[in-house]
């Protein structure tokens, strides 16, 4: 009796919880409808300025018209690769260079300023100068992908790996663990989660040292075609490459995160 | 000949703000398969001389020799037990008990082996594929206890491995504490604040004042209770006289400094 009163009780619970669920999907629907619906309106009655805001439907236009002639398709491919390649580079080299902090207190200390420099300096604002010294194209921006995010990884990662608790070590080195044991087995695994909650702030960064990139080089990609639409006053261009952004740092945010739960289910 | 020396052996922290004379002219033996403990207050460099004897930090003054020779030559296996049991959370029981042997480059299967006895021992077999945080407190100190035992060591420490327990659980570790300890002939410093752990698990205690850290007192348990199960020690009339020692003893040290 008492039992199917409970289970009835946690039914209505579970209700409320789905409902609730419900209830926030709509409103998120909504507001993306209502959002493109207004943006067409708005722009077929001239409310806003068509060549300035565009509208959906020709956006949409644009996009299966340059899908079909596959320029657009290797635009996007070469903006994804540049992305996920700096995305890696700046994460594991900032994991990298962490680590060494951590094994040298001294280099630590000598480091200290200039990493609150560096942290400090826009990185974007070495674009040209990278550029230049590698060149336009593909390496720069994957340089520039991976320099914007690897100082505040480094500076996120080592004092992560100082603040664990030095009593892991004591129970390590009471064994005769040397430094690079104490690494292995209890300072790295201890981090694990803060190194796996950077790969989503980096995933934003690089998107923005990347598109920073294109600008720069503008020879493809879809910070190219923002720039060049840009330039050509052709700001359904500009848009249609601004929602495709959009669409895959999403997506990429999301992978990442399933990647991050899967990780932290099965590394720790 | 003493298993473990200290021949006036101090220990110095410094900070950029000035420097402590954590320990100062500590001279105390231990004989092999000796229980020693050491209790004093807060602050008076207790968990210092358990660091220095693990080789963890190195003495300023003085030396510490086992079987004569200085501990760093000696071959001296440390088993280091802390307040909590800094199980690693992300290592099951089995390979938490293994990292000693994997420190030490050892033979994983033969350790393997040594690890199932030794939970079995402390009645913890079953859990050997569990992780850490799914056990309690008390079998998680167990845990740990078998842990520090795996290399073999020489001398065992113990930095208050009870003091994050509550009241039943620490004197059933306790037993099981002096039982393994006397099943496997172990040397073994336990330094504590609590007069009453201290007497019902060691054959000899030193009094620790504080500023600069130094012994001022040792008590010999008495033998009739010595090879007592700890439980059994509390209840026993010549427990409560050397407790009423030992607390006019410190009260007196904490009265003068």
């Amino acid at each position: 009796m008492s039992h199917s009163h409970d289970q009835h009780l946690y039914d209505n619970y579970l209700s409320r919880v789905r409902r609730e669920k419900k209830i926030v999907l709509t409103w998120q629907i909504v507001l993306l409808i209502g959002f493109f619906v207004l943006w067409e309106v708005a722009s077929r009655l001239f409310w806003i300025d068509p060549l300035i805001f565009s509208s959906p439907s020709q956006i949409i236009n644009l996009l299966i018209d340059r899908f079909s002639q596959g320029s657009m398709l290797n635009h996007v491919q070469v903006t994804l690769f540049e992305t996920i390649v700096g995305f890696l580079l700046g994460t594991i080299f900032g994991i990298i260079f962490a680590s060494t902090l951590w094994f040298s207190n001294r280099l630590s200390n000598v480091m200290d300023p200039y990493l609150v420099i560096m942290n400090a300096m826009p990185k974007v604002a070495l674009g040209p100068i990278i550029i230049v010294a590698l060149g336009p194209g593909y390496i720069s921006i994957i340089t520039m992908g991976a320099i914007i995010s690897v100082i505040i990884t480094t500076i996120v990662v080592y004092s992560a790996f100082i603040e664990v608790d030095p009593n892991y070590e004591k129970v390590l080195k009471s064994f005769g663990a040397s430094k690079w044991q104490c690494f292995k087995e209890a300072v790295f695994p201890a981090t694990l989660p803060v190194m796996i909650s950077t790969l989503k702030v980096n995933v934003g960064l690089s998107w923005v040292g990347v598109i920073v990139g294109e600008f720069l080089v503008s020879k493809e990609g879809l910070g190219y075609l923002i720039v060049y639409g840009f330039q050509v006053f052709d700001f359904t261009l500009v848009l249609a490459s601004l929602v495709l952004i959009a669409i895959f740092a999403a997506i990429m945010y999301k992978v990442v995160e399933k990647v991050e739960s899967w990780l932290i289910k099965h590394a720790t | 000949m003493s298993y473990l020396t200290l021949n006036n052996v101090s220990h110095h922290y410094f900070t950029k703000k000035g420097y402590t004379k954590a320990l100062s002219d500590v001279s105390f033996s231990v004989e092999e398969g000796e229980f020693i403990s050491v209790i004093g207050p807060s602050g008076c460099g207790k968990s210092t001389i358990l660091s220095l004897v693990a080789g963890i930090l190195k003495n300023t003054a003085g030396e510490i020799l086992f079987k004569q020779k200085p501990i760093n030559q000696s071959g001296l296996e440390i088993g280091y037990m802390l307040q909590q049991d800094y199980l690693f959370p992300w290592k099951n029981i089995m390979e938490n008990m293994l990292i000693g042997p994997k420190v030490k480059k050892g033979n994983l299967n033969e350790a393997k082996e040594t690890a199932l006895a030794l939970l079995d021992e402390v009645g913890l077999k079953d859990e050997a594929d569990s992780y850490p945080d799914s056990l309690s407190g008390g079998m998680r100190q167990r845990v740990a206890l078998a842990r520090t035992l795996m290399t073999d060591p020489n001398i065992l420490l113990f930095d208050e491995p009870f003091s994050a327990l509550d009241y039943q659980t620490k004197l059933r570790l306790e037993n099981s504490v002096a039982d393994l300890l006397k099943k496997h002939h172990k040397t073994a410093i336990l330094v504590t604040h609590d007069i009453g752990e201290a007497i019902s698990m060691s054959d000899r205690i030193l009094l620790m004042g504080q500023n600069p850290g130094t012994i001022v007192k040792k008590f010999e348990v008495p033998i009739e209770i010595r090879n007592e199960i700890p439980f059994k020690v509390r209840r026993h009339h010549k427990y409560q006289s050397l407790f009423d020692n030992i607390w006019e003893e410190l009260n007196k040290n904490e009265a003068v400094s």
